[in-house]
C-alpha cells in the first residue's frame, strides 16, 4: 500500500528546495515516469478492494494534481530566474546618446506664408500667383499708374532692359490684374510671393516678400476692407485684441487708399503687439481704382471691393521677434537652426498658427 | 515737406494745441513722420574763457590755449588767432562741431605735433558777420557766469515734417495744409493779405512762348523789379529757411524760396541785366548747351522746354535756372517768373539729364496754374520791402487757361463705397472748406475742381476727399465672410507646400536667396540656359538672374563651412529663370548637402556622403509626393554641374520627356572653383513644373484595397552580368516577367573582384512570388524560377551564377 500523504509531503518538500531544470526533470520522472511512483500507484488501483478504489483513486488524483502543478510553477520559477540572470548580463548603458536623426526646418517666410494662407482660407480666400518678372504693363500701367507718374520713382524697380519694358515685379500687386484679366467677378484672392526693389540698408532688402489681397464683389465697400484686416491681424498675432487704425494715404492702384497702423508697446526690451501707445505701420490698402478695374475689363458700375499689400518679412519679424531683415536672406545656418519651424508644425486652423 | 507750427498759424487761425494738430494731420493723410526739435548743430558752440596761452613750440603764429568750457578739466586747443589770451571770454566747438561757414566738421587733431581738442572760433566762421579777424571777444560782464553754457539759443520751435503722397501737390506749401486743416475742423484759413499796390511801371522784357509742338510751358508770368539792393535776409527769414534745413543764400533768392514754401509756388529770379533783350520760352535743339546753377553743364536734347534769351538757354522751365542770368549780390535790376510747366514735360526732361530739384519735385506733381499773380505778388512785396526797387506790371503770357475742371458727384457713392452715410450738408461743407465749387442738384453735387488739386479728376476722389476729412474711424467694421469661390490651394501649389516640408523632413534646412546672383558663380549652373542680366544690379555680384538655384545655394554653403560647421543640408523651393519675358521660369526644389553621415558616432561608423543619400532623398520625397516608384525610371544623364559618373536624372515614368530631377555628386571641379572644402558635397533638384497631376485621387486609390492571403515565397538569385548592365534594367527584366505574381524585387549584393571577370559585376537579387488567387506549388514556383533565370539570361546577357 502505498503512503500517499507521505509520498507528497516528501516531493513537495523537495520541490520547495533550490532546484535546477535537471533536478526538477528527475523529480517529474520519479513521480510519472513508467516506473514513477505516481504512475505506479495508479496501476495498483485494479488491486484493491472496490470500497477502497474510489476513495484511494481520488486522493492519488489530487495529490497527482497537486504535484504536477508544483513542478509546473518550480520550473517556470527557474526559467524566469534565468532570463532574469541572461538579461542582467546584456545590460547596456542608456544613457550612451541615440542614433543620429537629423532634423530639418522651415524658413519663417515660408512659415508665415503658411500662417497667412490658412487664416485667409478660414474666411474663403483662395491663393493665386504670378511670375517675379513683370512687364512694365502688369505692374505699373494697368495699376494706374502710368510713366509720368511720380509714385513710380517711390518703387526702385529694378530692369531687365533697356527700354524699361521688362522688370522685376516691385510688388504682388500684379497678379491681381492677371487674376482679374483671366477672371470673371467675384474675386477673392491673396497672393504671397516675391518682390524685388533696388534697395538696401537695414530695414530694405533688394528682394522681400509681400501678399497681395483682394475681394471684388457686387457691394464690397471699406467696412468689409476693415473686418477683414482687423480679422487678419488679430489671427496672425494670436491676440484677442488689437489697436488698429486706419490712415488716409495714396496709393495710385487703390482710392480712397489707407496706410494701417497697430498699436504696441515695448515692455522688457520686447516688443508687444496689439497693446500701448506707440504706432507701426503695417499694411497699405484701399478701395479698388475704377481705372484699374476698367483696364482688366471689369465693370466699375457694378462691382467694386477691396485690395491690401502687407510685407510678409516684416509680420515675420515682429511676430517673431527678428531683429535684422536682411539675415532672412543670408542662409546662415544658426541663424535657420533658431528661427526656422519644424516641417511637421504645418500651419491651420484646427490645430492653431503656432505652436 | 516741412513746416513750424507758428508759421502754420500763418494761414491758420485755430487754437488747438499742438499735438492736437498734430493728431489731425495724420487723421486727414498727411502723415507727420516726426515732430521735433531739430538739432541746428549750434549745441556744441560753448561759451568759454581761455585759461592760459603760451606759444607753440613748432609754430610762431600758433597759441596753445587751455581752455575752460564748464567741466572739471580745461581741454587743450590749439588756436592761431592773434587774439587768444589769458582771460578771454570767447566761443568754442568741440570735436564733432560742424562749422557753419564751411560745414567742416570739427575732429581731434594734431597741428604741428601738439594735440587740439576742438577749436576757437570767428565771427566769420559763426556766420555772424564778417570778421574773421582774431577769434570771437565776449564781453566779461555779459557771458562771465554763461561759461560752458551754449553760445546759440537752442531753437524751441519744433519743425513738422510731413510725409506728402505724390498726389497732394497742394500740400507742399504750408498754405495747403493749412486749408486741409480748417476742413478737417480744427480752425479758420485765413485770407492772404496783400497789399497789391498800384504798379503804374511797364514790364519792359518781352516774353513769348513759342507755339512748338509739346511745348512744356502754358503760362509764363513775371514782373520786373528794378533798383533793388539785394542783400543778407533779415533774421526772420533766414530763421525760417535754416529751421526747414536749408541754406540761406541772398534775400532775393530767399524771398523766392520762401514763397515757394509757403505756398507751393515756385519762382525764379533773372538778373535782368543779364537778359540779352527778351525771354524765349521754346522748346531746345539737340546739343544746346548750359550751365545751370548746381554749376554743370548740361547737354540738351530736342524738346526740353527752355527759358531763353537771344544769346541762348537760360534755364531749363521748372527744373533749374543757369549762371548766366542769376542774380548775385550786386544785382540791380531782377525779373521775376511765375509759370505753368507741364508735368509730363519736366518728369521727361529731368529723368533724360537726371536732375532733381525742388522745383522740378513740386511742378512734376502739378503746381496750381492759378497761382501765378499771386507767387508774383507776395514775392515782389517781399522783396520791394527788404531790397527796395519798383515793381513793374505784371506780364502774362498764355496759351492755355487753365479752367477749373467740374465734375458731377452722385452723393450716394459715398455709402456705396464707404459703407456709411454722412449728410448731405456736411459733405458739401468739407468739399466747400477744401476750395470746391459746389452747387447741389437733388442727389448730385455739380463740383468745380480747385486748380490747386491736379489728382481729382473722377467721382472717386470725391468720396476719397469726403472720407479723409470726416475721418477714417467713422467706417463700420463688419464681419468677414466666410464664403468660398474656390479651393485654397490648386494642385502646383499643393506641391510646393509637399514638398517643401517632405524635403525639410529629411534633414534639410530650408534658405530663401536672393533671385538674382553673380553671373561668375551662375556661369558654373546656367548650362545652356540663356544669361538674364539686371540692367540696373544692387551690386555687381548680383548681376543677374539665377538659371539655377545651385547658384546661391553654394554660395551660402561655403560661407556656412567658413563658420566652422561641417555637415550641412540646404535646401530651397523658388525660381530660376529660363528667360527674359513674364513666366519664362520654373519652380525648383534644390537642395544639398556636404560632410559625412554619423561624424562622430560612438555606434556608427561615419561615412561621406553620396549620390544615393540624395537618390534616397529625392525619390522618397516623390513617393512621398504620391508617385508610383514602380513606375519612376533613373537614366544616368545630369547637367555638367554633376560628377559625370556619380549622377542621374529621375523621369516619372519611362516615357516622360523631361526628368522631374537630378540627382548626384557636385562636379569635383566646382568645387574647386568656388573654393569649397568638404569631404563630400551632393544634391539633387526637383523641377516642380514637370510634376504631372495624379490623375488618382487618393480616395478611389484608397478605396480599391487588394491583398492576397496566400503564402508568399522567396528566392534569391546571382546574376554575373556584364558592367554596363544597369540594375534598373535587371528589375524591370525580372517584373515583367509575371506582373501578378512577382511583388517585390530587392537587390541585396552588387559585387565586383575576385571570382568574377573584370569587366563583369555579380548582382543578387532576392524575389518575392506570391498568388492573388491560389498558394504556390513547388512546381509553380519552380517554373517562375526557371523563367525568370532563362529570361535574364536572354534579355541581358547574364549568367546564374552557380
Amino acid at each position: 500500500m502505498f503512503d500517499l500523504k507521505k509520498i507528497k509531503d516528501e516531493y513537495l518538500n523537495k520541490l520547495d528546495s533550490d532546484l535546477n531544470i535537471e533536478s526538477v526533470n528527475q523529480i517529474k520522472t520519479e513521480l510519472f515516469g513508467k516506473n514513477g511512483q505516481i504512475s505506479n500507484s495508479f496501476k495498483s488501483l485494479g488491486s484493491l478492494p472496490t470500497d477502497e478504489r474510489k476513495k484511494f483513486a481520488s486522493d492519488l488524483n489530487s495529490i497527482k494534481d497537486e504535484l504536477q502543478d508544483k513542478i509546473n510553477s518550480k520550473l517556470k520559477e527557474i526559467e524566469t530566474k534565468e532570463i532574469n540572470s541572461k538579461l542582467e548580463n546584456e545590460k547596456v548603458d542608456v544613457t550612451l546618446p541615440e542614433r543620429e536623426f537629423s532634423r530639418g526646418k522651415i524658413h519663417p517666410v515660408s512659415q508665415v506664408i503658411d500662417e497667412i494662407s490658412s487664416i485667409f482660407s478660414e474666411i474663403g480666400f483662395s491663393v493665386e500667383e504670378g511670375p517675379d518678372i513683370e512687364n512694365e504693363h502688369y505692374n505699373f500701367t494697368a495699376l494706374n499708374t502710368p510713366d509720368n507718374h511720380p509714385a513710380r520713382d517711390m518703387h526702385d524697380t529694378f530692369y531687365l532692359d533697356n527700354n524699361k519694358e521688362l522688370l522685376l515685379r516691385t510688388h504682388t500687386s500684379p497678379v491681381q490684374v492677371r487674376t482679374m484679366l483671366n477672371g470673371k467677378p467675384p474675386f477673392k484672392i491673396i497672393a504671397p510671393g516675391r518682390t524685388y526693389r533696388s534697395d538696401s540698408d537695414q530695414t530694405h532688402s533688394p528682394m522681400f516678400h509681400q501678399v497681395e489681397g483682394l475681394h471684388i464683389d457686387k457691394d464690397i465697400n471699406m467696412g468689409h476692407l476693415k473686418g477683414c484686416l482687423n480679422y487678419f491681424i488679430k489671427s496672425f498675432f494670436e491676440v484677442d485684441k488689437i489697436k488698429m487704425r486706419f490712415r488716409p494715404s495714396h496709393f495710385p492702384f487703390t482710392e480712397p487708399s489707407a496706410e494701417v497702423d497697430i498699436g504696441y508697446e515695448i515692455k522688457d526690451g520686447k516688443i508687444v503687439i496689439g497693446e500701448g501707445d506707440k504706432w507701426l505701420e503695417i499694411l497699405g490698402c484701399g478701395m479698388v481704382h475704377p481705372n484699374v478695374l476698367k483696364n482688366v475689363k471689369v465693370n466699375p458700375d457694378k462691382y467694386q471691393g477691396y485690395a491690401f499689400g502687407i510685407g510678409i518679412d516684416r509680420l515675420g519679424m515682429l511676430k517673431y521677434g527678428i531683429n535684422d531683415l536682411r539675415a532672412f536672406f543670408e542662409a546662415d545656418y544658426r541663424w535657420l537652426n533658431h528661427f526656422g519651424f519644424d516641417p511637421l508644425d504645418v500651419p491651420s486652423n484646427y490645430r492653431g498658427l503656432s505652436r | 515737406m516741412k513746416f513750424t507750427i507758428s508759421w502754420l498759424k500763418e494761414h491758420l487761425d485755430t487754437e488747438k494745441k499742438d499735438n492736437e494738430l498734430i493728431e489731425k494731420l495724420t487723421d486727414i493723410g498727411l502723415e507727420v513722420e516726426s515732430f521735433e526739435n531739430v538739432s541746428s548743430g549750434l549745441d556744441s558752440f560753448k561759451v568759454a574763457k581761455i585759461i592760459n596761452a603760451e606759444q607753440h613750440p613748432n609754430a610762431d603764429r600758433l597759441r596753445i590755449c587751455d581752455v575752460d568750457i564748464g567741466l572739471d578739466n580745461t581741454v587743450k586747443v590749439v588756436c592761431g588767432a592773434p587774439n587768444a589770451k589769458k582771460d578771454l571770454l570767447t566761443i568754442y566747438a568741440g570735436p564733432g562741431s560742424i562749422i557753419p561757414k564751411n560745414n567742416m566738421k570739427l575732429s581731434v587733431s594734431k597741428i604741428r605735433g601738439v594735440t587740439s581738442y576742438g577749436m576757437l572760433c570767428s565771427e566769420s566762421e559763426l556766420n555772424l558777420s564778417n570778421e574773421s579777424e582774431g577769434i570771437v571777444e565776449l564781453t566779461t560782464s555779459k557771458y562771465y557766469d554763461k561759461i560752458g553754457k551754449n553760445f546759440f539759443k537752442s531753437n524751441t520751435e519744433k519743425v513738422v515734417d510731413l510725409s506728402i503722397t505724390p498726389n497732394r501737390p497742394d500740400c507742399l506749401g504750408v498754405r495747403g495744409i493749412a486749408r486741409d486743416l480748417a476742413a478737417a475742423g480744427v480752425g479758420k484759413l485765413k485770407k492772404i493779405s496783400l497789399k497789391n499796390k498800384k504798379k503804374n511801371r511797364s514790364q519792359k522784357i518781352k516774353v513769348s512762348i513759342t507755339k512748338d509742338k509739346n511745348q512744356g510751358c502754358t503760362v509764363f508770368g513775371s514782373c520786373l523789379i528794378e533798383g533793388v539792393t539785394n542783400k543778407e535776409s533779415p533774421k526772420w527769414l533766414k530763421e525760417k529757411i535754416i529751421l526747414l534745413g536749408q541754406k540761406p543764400i541772398s534775400a532775393i533768392v530767399d524771398i523766392t524760396n520762401y514763397v515757394m514754401l509757403d505756398l507751393n509756388r515756385p519762382l525764379h529770379a533773372y538778373d535782368a541785366d543779364k537778359i540779352d533783350k527778351e525771354i524765349i520760352v521754346r522748346n531746345s535743339k539737340k546739343n544746346e548747351t548750359f550751365e545751370a546753377l548746381d554749376n554743370k553743364e548740361y547737354k540738351l536734347d530736342n524738346d526740353m522746354c527752355v527759358i531763353s534769351d537771344k544769346s541762348g538757354v537760360l534755364g531749363l522751365g521748372g527744373i533749374i535756372g543757369g549762371t548766366r542770368s542769376g542774380t548775385e549780390t550786386k544785382t540791380k535790376n531782377i525779373l521775376l517768373e511765375s509759370a505753368y510747366f507741364i508735368p509730363r514735360s519736366i518728369r521727361r526732361t529731368s529723368k533724360l539729364l537726371n536732375i532733381d530739384t525742388d522745383a522740378k519735385f513740386r511742378f512734376e506733381r502739378g503746381i496750381d496754374p492759378q497761382s501765378i499773380k499771386l507767387g508774383l505778388s507776395k514775392a515782389a512785396e517781399l522783396i520791394s520791402e527788404i531790397c527796395g526797387g519798383r515793381i513793374s506790371n505784371f506780364d502774362i503770357q498764355q496759351t492755355d487757361k487753365h479752367e477749373n475742371n467740374k465734375i458731377k458727384f452722385n452723393i450716394s457713392l459715398f455709402e456705396k463705397i464707404t459703407g456709411f452715410k454722412v449728410n448731405d450738408n456736411e459733405i458739401i461743407k468739407i468739399l466747400t472748406d477744401l476750395g470746391f465749387e459746389v452747387s447741389k442738384k437733388k442727389l448730385e453735387l455739380d463740383l468745380k475742381i480747385p486748380t490747386w488739386r491736379p489728382d481729382i479728376t473722377q467721382p472717386i476722389d470725391i468720396v476719397e476727399e469726403i472720407v479723409r476729412i470726416k475721418g477714417y474711424e467713422n467706417i463700420e467694421t463688419l464681419q468677414p465672410e466666410k464664403t468660398k469661390i474656390k479651393d485654397t490651394l490648386n494642385v502646383q501649389q499643393k506641391h510646393f507646400h509637399f514638398l517643401q516640408r517632405s524635403v525639410a523632413s529629411k534633414g534639410y534646412f530650408e534658405t530663401v536667396t536672393w533671385s538674382f546672383t553673380d553671373s561668375k558663380i551662375n556661369k558654373i549652373f546656367k548650362e545652356n540656359l540663356k544669361e538674364i542680366k539686371i540692367i540696373n544690379p544692387i551690386s555687381s555680384d548680383l548681376d543677374v538672374l539665377r538659371n539655377s538655384i545651385f547658384t546661391n545655394l553654394t554660395f551660402y554653403l561655403k560661407k556656412n563651412l567658413d563658420r566652422g560647421f561641417k555637415d550641412i543640408s540646404l535646401f530651397e523651393i523658388g525660381p530660376i529663370f529660363k528667360g527674359s519675358k513674364p513666366g519664362e521660369q520654373l519652380t525648383v526644389v534644390g537642395a544639398i548637402k556636404s560632410g559625412k553621415i554619423s561624424r562622430l558616432n560612438w555606434n556608427e561608423k561615419d561615412r561621406i556622403v553620396d549620390v544615393f543619400d540624395v537618390k534616397k532623398d529625392v525619390i522618397q520625397t516623390l513617393v512621398e509626393a504620391g508617385y508610383d516608384r514602380q513606375r519612376f525610371f533613373v537614366r544616368d544623364k545630369s547637367p555638367s554641374y554633376y560628377h559625370p559618373g556619380k549622377s542621374g536624372s529621375v523621369y516619372l515614368d519611362k516615357d516622360e520627356i523631361d526628368p522631374v530631377a537630378y540627382f548626384g555628386e557636385i562636379h569635383p571641379n566646382i568645387l574647386k572653383k568656388l573654393d569649397i572644402k568638404t569631404e563630400g558635397l551632393v544634391g539633387f533638384e526637383i523641377y516642380m513644373d514637370y510634376l504631372s497631376e495624379n490623375k488618382t485621387k487618393l480616395k478611389d486609390l484608397k478605396a480599391n484595397f487588394e491583398y492576397s492571403d496566400y503564402q508568399k515565397s522567396e528566392r534569391d538569385f546571382a546574376f554575373v552580368v556584364d558592367k554596363s548592365v544597369k540594375a534598373q534594367d535587371l528589375i524591370e527584366i525580372i517584373s515583367s516577367i509575371d506582373k501578378n505574381l512577382i511583388r517585390s524585387i530587392k537587390i541585396f549584393d552588387v559585387y565586383e573582384g575576385e571570382n568574377i571577370p573584370q569587366d563583369k559585376k555579380s548582382i543578387a537579387l532576392n524575389v518575392t512570388i506570391q498568388s492573388s488567387e491560389k498558394t504556390l506549388e513547388e512546381s509553380d514556383l519552380e517554373k517562375i524560377n526557371k523563367l525568370i533565370i532563362s529570361t535574364v539570361e536572354t534579355k541581358s546577357g547574364a549568367k546564374i551564377r552557380s
